[in-house]
C-alpha cells in the first residue's frame, strides 16, 4: 500500500491557500450579509450558499470556460503569464476559493449577526469609526464563528474532487490532488492504495473537526443566516 | 416611599478628584424637537417632542413604552427621526430640512444604555480606554486611571469586565462614557437594576462629576424617587408627547393629567361631578362617581373653574388620607366620611388599608397608607368601621 505523499501535500497545499485568502475575502462579504439593510441581500446570499447544493462538475465547467482564452479574464491572465489559467495550481485555487466560499460567509456572518447590536452602538457612540468597531469588537467576539469558517473552508477544500478535475485535470505535482489520486487508482482497479489514501483523508479531516468542535464547543450553521 | 436624598451623604474620593478639576463654563443646551413614528409588535404610536435641556439634570419621565428611549436613540444619531432638528448650542446633529445628519461616533453624545453593554471581551481598563483611542497612549491611560478611581473602581482596572458586580459595572459603564467628556450625556435608567444605597452613592458621584463638568444630562426613569432625588427638572412623556414639563415638586405634586397623577402615584383616582361651588370659601364640592342607589360620597376640594355638573376627575394620595376609629370632632379638614375596612395588606413597613365609603357597597372604596404602629394602636381590622379624614387640599383636581 503506497500512498502519494506528493498529491498530499499539494492538497494541504491548496487547502491552506484556499482558507487563508477565504479568510480575508469572506470577512467583507459576510460583514455586508450580517449588517446591510438591502432589499436585495438575499439574491446576493443565494448566489453565494449556491455552490452548496450545485453540482461541482457544473462551477467546475464555468469556471473552466471563465479562465480559458474565450473571456476577458482568460485573455488577460494570458497576455499577463503567457499561459492559461486552467490546468494550473492558481486556477485550482480560483475554483476552490468560489467552491468553498459558502462554508466561510456563512458562519462568519451568523456569527457576526450574533454580536450584541448595543456593543456595536456602544463603540460608535464612544467614537469609533465603522472599521475600528469591526476588528476591536466585532471581530473578537466572532472568534468561534471565525475559526469554524475557516476549518470547514479547509476540510471541505481538502476533500474536493469534482471542480478540481474539471479546472486542473491531472497533472502530478501540479494539480494532482488526494481525491483525483483515489479516483485514478480505484479507475486502476489499485484498490489497496486507494484505500490508503482515503483512510488518511477520513483521519485527517476528522482530526481537523474534532480539534475545531474541542475548542469551539458551538454550533455552528451552514443554513442561511437569519 | 424612601427618598435616594435621605441616605447619608458620602464624604467620598469622587468629591476630592472631582473638585480638584478645574469647573469649566457652562456648556451648550440641548435643543431637540423630534418626530418619529414607531411600530411595535401591537401597538403604534408617534414620539413628537420640543424641549430644550439646560446644563444639569433633566428627567425624562414615563411609563415603559412612552418613548424614552427612542428619543434618546434620536438624539444618539442611532435612530434617524422622520423631522426634526437636534443642536447642541450652534453645533447642528440632525435637521431635516437641511438634510444634515452627524454619524453617532462624531456627535459626541454620551449614552449609557440600560443593559450597559461593556465589552466583554475587554478589561474594565480598556473598556474606559476604548473611547481613548485618539489620544497618545500615555495620555489616555492617565485620564482612564483618573477615571476609574474617581469612580472608585481602580482596583478593578484588570479585571475583565464580564466578572465585576451590577454597581461595579454601573460605574465602569459611567466613567467609559464620561471620560470622552461628552457634550450632552445620555442615561436610560442606568440605575433601575441596583440596590437603593449603591444607586444613592453613584447619583452624588455622578453629580459631582456634573459640578464639574456642566453639560445637560437627560436621565431616563420611571421611578419616582429617583425623580425627586436627581430632578433639577423633569419632562414626563407619556405615549409620544410631553405632557407635563417644570420642577419635580411643580410637576409631581400638582398634575393636572391622569397619566401624570399616575405616574405621580395617586393610589385613588375618582370620576367626579361638579355638586356645588362656593367661590366665597375657595372650595367647592364634588360628588364622588359610585352606586346610584346609595348615598353620594361627597368631597370638598380646591375651587378649579368647573360648573356645576361639570365632570372631572379627583386624585388622592394613600398616605394623605387618615382614619380615625371614632367621629373626629373639632378638625380643621372639611373631609370626614364614614366607611368600613374591606381588607388590610402589608407591604414592608407600610400598611395599605382598603376602606368603602359611605353607606354600604356605595362602590367607593379608598386605599389607605398606614404605619404598622397605626394599625396596632387603632386595632384595625377587615369590616371594622372607621372615618376617612381628608383635608380640602389633599383633594387633587384633574382634567377628565
Amino acid at each position: 500500500m503506497t500512498i502519494d505523499w506528493q498529491a498530499f501535500w499539494l492538497t494541504l497545499q491548496l487547502a491552506v491557500t484556499v482558507s487563508a485568502i477565504l479568510l480575508l475575502v469572506s470577512l467583507p462579504i459576510a460583514y455586508w450579509i450580517a449588517f446591510s439593510s438591502w432589499r436585495g441581500k438575499f439574491l446576493v446570499e443565494a448566489v453565494v450558499a449556491m455552490p452548496i447544493v450545485l453540482p461541482p462538475t457544473v462551477l467546475g465547467f464555468y469556471v473552466l470556460v471563465a479562465l480559458g482564452p474565450r473571456t476577458p479574464l482568460g485573455r488577460w491572465w494570458i497576455a499577463l503569464t503567457g499561459h492559461t489559467l486552467a490546468f494550473t495550481f492558481s486556477g485550482l485555487v480560483i475554483g476552490s476559493i468560489l467552491y468553498s466560499l459558502p462554508f466561510a460567509v456563512q458562519p462568519f456572518a451568523a456569527s457576526f449577526a450574533g454580536v450584541d447590536r448595543k456593543l456595536i452602538a456602544a463603540s460608535a457612540m464612544l467614537g469609533a469609526s465603522p472599521l475600528r468597531t469591526f476588528f476591536r469588537v466585532i471581530v473578537p467576539l466572532s472568534v468561534p464563528g471565525l475559526i469554524t469558517g475557516a476549518a470547514l473552508s479547509f476540510a471541505h477544500t481538502m476533500g474536493e474532487f469534482g471542480v478540481v478535475l474539471m479546472v486542473g485535470g491531472n497533472i502530478p505535482g501540479v494539480t494532482r490532488t488526494v481525491s483525483i489520486d483515489i479516483y485514478d487508482r480505484v479507475q486502476a482497479s489499485d484498490y489497496a492504495g486507494a484505500n490508503g489514501t482515503s483512510l488518511l483523508l477520513l483521519a485527517f479531516c476528522f482530526a481537523v473537526l474534532a480539534i475545531v468542535y474541542g475548542l469551539n464547543r458551538k454550533p455552528w450553521t451552514v443554513g442561511p443566516v437569519k | 416611599m424612601s427618598d435616594v436624598r435621605t441616605v447619608e451623604p458620602v464624604e467620598s474620593g469622587a468629591a476630592r478628584s472631582f473638585a480638584s478639576q478645574v469647573s469649566k463654563p457652562d456648556g451648550a443646551r440641548l435643543t431637540a424637537r423630534v418626530r418619529k413614528r414607531m411600530s411595535g409588535p401591537g401597538h403604534e404610536f408617534v414620539l413628537d417632542v420640543e424641549f430644550e435641556a439646560a446644563p444639569g439634570f433633566t428627567i425624562l419621565f414615563g411609563a415603559s413604552g412612552a418613548g424614552k428611549t427612542t428619543l434618546l436613540d434620536c438624539i444618539a444619531g442611532l435612530v434617524t427621526p422622520d423631522a426634526g432638528r437636534i443642536a447642541i448650542g450652534e453645533r447642528v446633529l440632525f435637521d431635516s430640512a437641511q438634510g444634515a445628519d452627524v454619524a453617532v461616533a462624531k456627535r459626541r453624545v454620551g449614552y449609557v444604555f440600560q443593559d450597559l453593554a461593556l465589552f466583554p471581551h475587554l478589561t474594565v481598563e480598556q473598556n474606559v480606554g476604548y473611547g481613548l483611542a485618539h489620544l497618545p497612549r500615555a495620555e489616555s491611560s492617565a485620564s482612564a486611571a483618573a477615571i476609574l478611581q474617581a469612580f472608585r473602581i481602580g482596583h478593578l482596572a484588570r479585571r475583565s469586565a464580564g466578572e465585576i458586580s451590577g454597581g461595579e459595572s454601573q460605574r465602569a459603564a459611567l466613567a467609559r462614557t464620561l471620560v470622552t467628556d461628552p457634550a450632552v450625556l445620555l442615561l436610560d435608567e442606568p440605575l433601575a437594576a441596583l440596590d437603593e444605597p449603591t444607586k444613592a452613592k453613584i447619583i452624588d458621584d455622578l453629580r459631582e462629576w456634573n459640578r464639574a463638568h456642566r453639560i445637560p444630562i437627560l436621565y431616563v426613569t420611571h421611578s419616582r424617587e429617583e425623580v425627586f432625588a436627581l430632578g433639577e427638572r423633569v419632562i414626563v412623556l407619556d405615549a409620544g408627547r410631553i405632557v407635563a414639563e417644570g420642577t419635580p415638586h411643580e410637576v409631581m405634586t400638582a398634575p393636572r393629567q391622569e397619566t401624570v397623577a399616575q405616574l405621580a402615584g395617586f393610589e385613588n383616582i375618582f370620576d367626579a361631578t361638579v355638586d356645588s361651588v362656593h367661590p366665597e370659601r375657595g372650595t367647592m364640592v364634588c360628588r364622588l362617581a359610585g352606586a346610584a342607589s346609595a348615598g353620594p360620597v361627597l368631597l370638598e376640594t380646591p375651587l378649579v373653574r368647573a360648573g356645576v355638573g361639570s365632570a372631572l376627575r379627583v386624585g388622592i394620595r394613600a398616605g394623605d388620607i387618615l382614619l380615625a376609629t371614632s367621629l373626629p370632632q373639632g378638625l380643621s379638614a372639611r373631609n370626614v366620611i364614614p366607611g368600613r375596612v374591606a381588607s388590610l395588606e402589608q407591604h414592608d413597613v407600610i400598611v395599605s388599608a382598603r376602606v368603602n365609603c359611605g353607606e354600604a357597597h356605595c362602590g367607593v372604596e379608598m386605599e389607605v397608607h398606614l404605619t404598622l404602629a397605626a394599625r396596632d394602636s387603632l386595632h384595625l381590622e377587615p369590616r371594622k368601621e372607621v372615618w376617612l379624614v381628608i383635608k380640602t387640599h389633599s383633594c387633587h383636581l384633574m382634567q377628565k
